[in-house]
């Protein structure tokens, strides 16, 4: 396979903290590898600025293997970048063409704010995860993984919802920044196995009640979540997050 | 968190959309059908009797109150929501995700505002002269005097601009409904992939027969087809 080097012009947000407000500043990045990764990119920018005496883009980032839900970023419009059911670690320059100009914004709601210029703080997903995203186990020896018989379309459908790295994309990509594909992707998980059958009803009011504290918006059931999200979370699970909310409620004491 | 707030948190204010929708896509048929009796070719003499017994009889006029109650609730839901859910973003984006959705899953306040200037509009031509202001009275072969909606009809649809806009509001509607009709029963939990798949396919449909159902009645006017 050739290999390119490309030469790009960035568009980047900077914002110092929460209470200043931010702007774009552009950037040019020459002699970037088409097999880089885009955080690599923004590495490369990063110790150029260091040289100068700039202050570094501050961007989450983690594992960079696409599972840990910490890296974000909006690029060119959609959370991730440009490819599908990929995390914005896993996205290499080759997505883009020399002479690009390429527009970096952080996670927008009001829900994240911006801690500085590209991160943004997504403790509400932890707080929703604290008001009911846990079974309850009895402590002791474990029990053997087979002794509870779980149906395998349940058990595929829970594990495609646990897929979820809670990494805010749905939010990010929603007209309304709402949590819906996340918030439903982790009352699934649970409602679908035995292990989750105890909370089943608190959890759903529980967490859909905290969602609505931090200040996310309600699910228009548009679709953008889905198309964004990196682990290709379906908005299948927002319906049955639906479901799981109209029984707890109608038989709730 | 108890059932007390169950319709008014966010999962809750979008099941009152989705119920009082289907409500509406309900009235919707019944509307249609009954309109529809303009091409009996007869000279509207099945039309205005469809019209006198809703008008007349006790349970279309009991419906009429539920009819107007959800409708409001459906509009001024909608515009909290949409105002709710435009504040929660008060940065917004340099460059919009608009690949993820269709343009009418993203536009169902504006086409919903169309629609609400198009039912003020329709009320002033039909349903406030029938109620309120009046019409020419006609009387049915069976002797009942009845009012003759078919001749406001007749009259209405001679002006061009109406018909056009009436044909614009069919067009926001079917776009309402392509989105409205499958987005509802999601909202309500319809989670299963087999009957999702059925009722997109219906919504779809649904979207497309209805309003071309209602879209054809100006245009049959305007054209002389029925007389």
């Amino acid at each position: 396979m050739a290999h390119n080097n490309l030469n790009l012009k960035l568009k980047v947000w900077r914002q110092k903290n929460a209470n200043t407000t931010g702007a774009f500043v552009k950037y040019d990045v020459n002699d970037i590898s088409d097999e880089m990764s885009f955080l690599e990119m923004l590495d490369v920018l990063n110790e150029k600025l260091i040289v100068t005496g700039e202050e570094p883009i501050a961007f989450d980032h983690d594992c960079r293997e696409g599972i840990c839900g910490m890296c974000s970023l909006y690029i060119d419009g959609k959370p991730h970048g440009p490819w599908q059911a990929n995390t914005t670690c896993q996205l290499h320059m080759r997505a883009f063409k020399d002479g690009d100009t390429i527009t970096i914004e952080p996670w927008r709601s009001n829900a994240f704010p911006i801690v500085k210029d590209l991160t943004v703080d997504r403790g509400a997903f932890d707080r929703i995860i604290q008001a009911g995203g846990y079974v309850s186990v009895n402590t002791g020896n474990a029990v053997d993984g087979n002794s509870l018989p779980i149906n395998k379309d349940n058990a595929d459908a829970s594990f495609a919802a646990a897929m979820c790295i809670g990494c805010g994309a749905c939010v990010a990509a929603c007209k309304n920044s709402s949590a819906m594909l996340f918030l439903s992707a982790k009352v699934s998980h649970l409602a679908l196995l035995p292990q989750g059958e105890p909370e089943r009803k608190s959890r759903v009011l529980n967490m859909v009640a905290q969602m609505d504290k931090e200040g996310f918006g309600s699910c228009t059931n548009t679709g953008a979540c889905e198309a964004a999200c990196p682990k290709e979370i379906s908005i299948a699970n927002i319906a049955r997050l639906n479901k799981e909310y109209l029984r707890a409620g109608i038989t709730a004491e | 968190m108890s059932s007390n707030n169950m319709f008014t948190s966010s999962v809750g204010k979008k099941l009152v959309m989705a119920f009082t929708g289907i409500f509406l896509v309900l009235f919707l048929v019944v509307h249609a059908g009954l309109n529809a009796c303009i091409w009996a070719m007869d000279g509207g003499v099945m039309f205005n009797r469809a019209g006198h017994f809703m008008g007349s009889n006790v349970v279309p006029r009991i419906l009429e109150v539920g009819l107007f109650f959800f409708i409001f609730l459906h509009i001024i839901q909608g515009y909290m929501l949409t105002l709710q859910n435009r504040s929660k973003r008060a940065v917004g984006y340099a460059v919009n995700y608009t690949k993820g959705s269709k343009w009418y899953s993203r536009s169902m306040a504006i086409l919903g505002t169309i629609l609400l200037m198009f039912f003020v509009i329709h009320w002033k031509h039909f349903w406030i002269p029938s109620r309120i202001t009046g019409v020419e009275e006609i009387k049915l072969p069976n002797g009942v005097e009845v009012h003759n909606l078919y001749a406001v009809m007749q009259e209405t649809f001679q002006n061009i601009w109406v018909v056009v806009f009436y044909v614009v509001s069919c067009i926001s509607l079917a776009y309402h409904l392509a989105h409205g009709f499958q987005s509802a029963f999601k909202t309500i939990g319809v989670h299963n992939k087999r009957y999702h798949a059925m009722i997109s396919c219906i919504g779809y449909g649904f979207a497309i027969i209805i309003p071309l159902a209602f879209a054809m009645m100006p245009i049959s006017f305007y054209l002389h087809w029925v007389k």
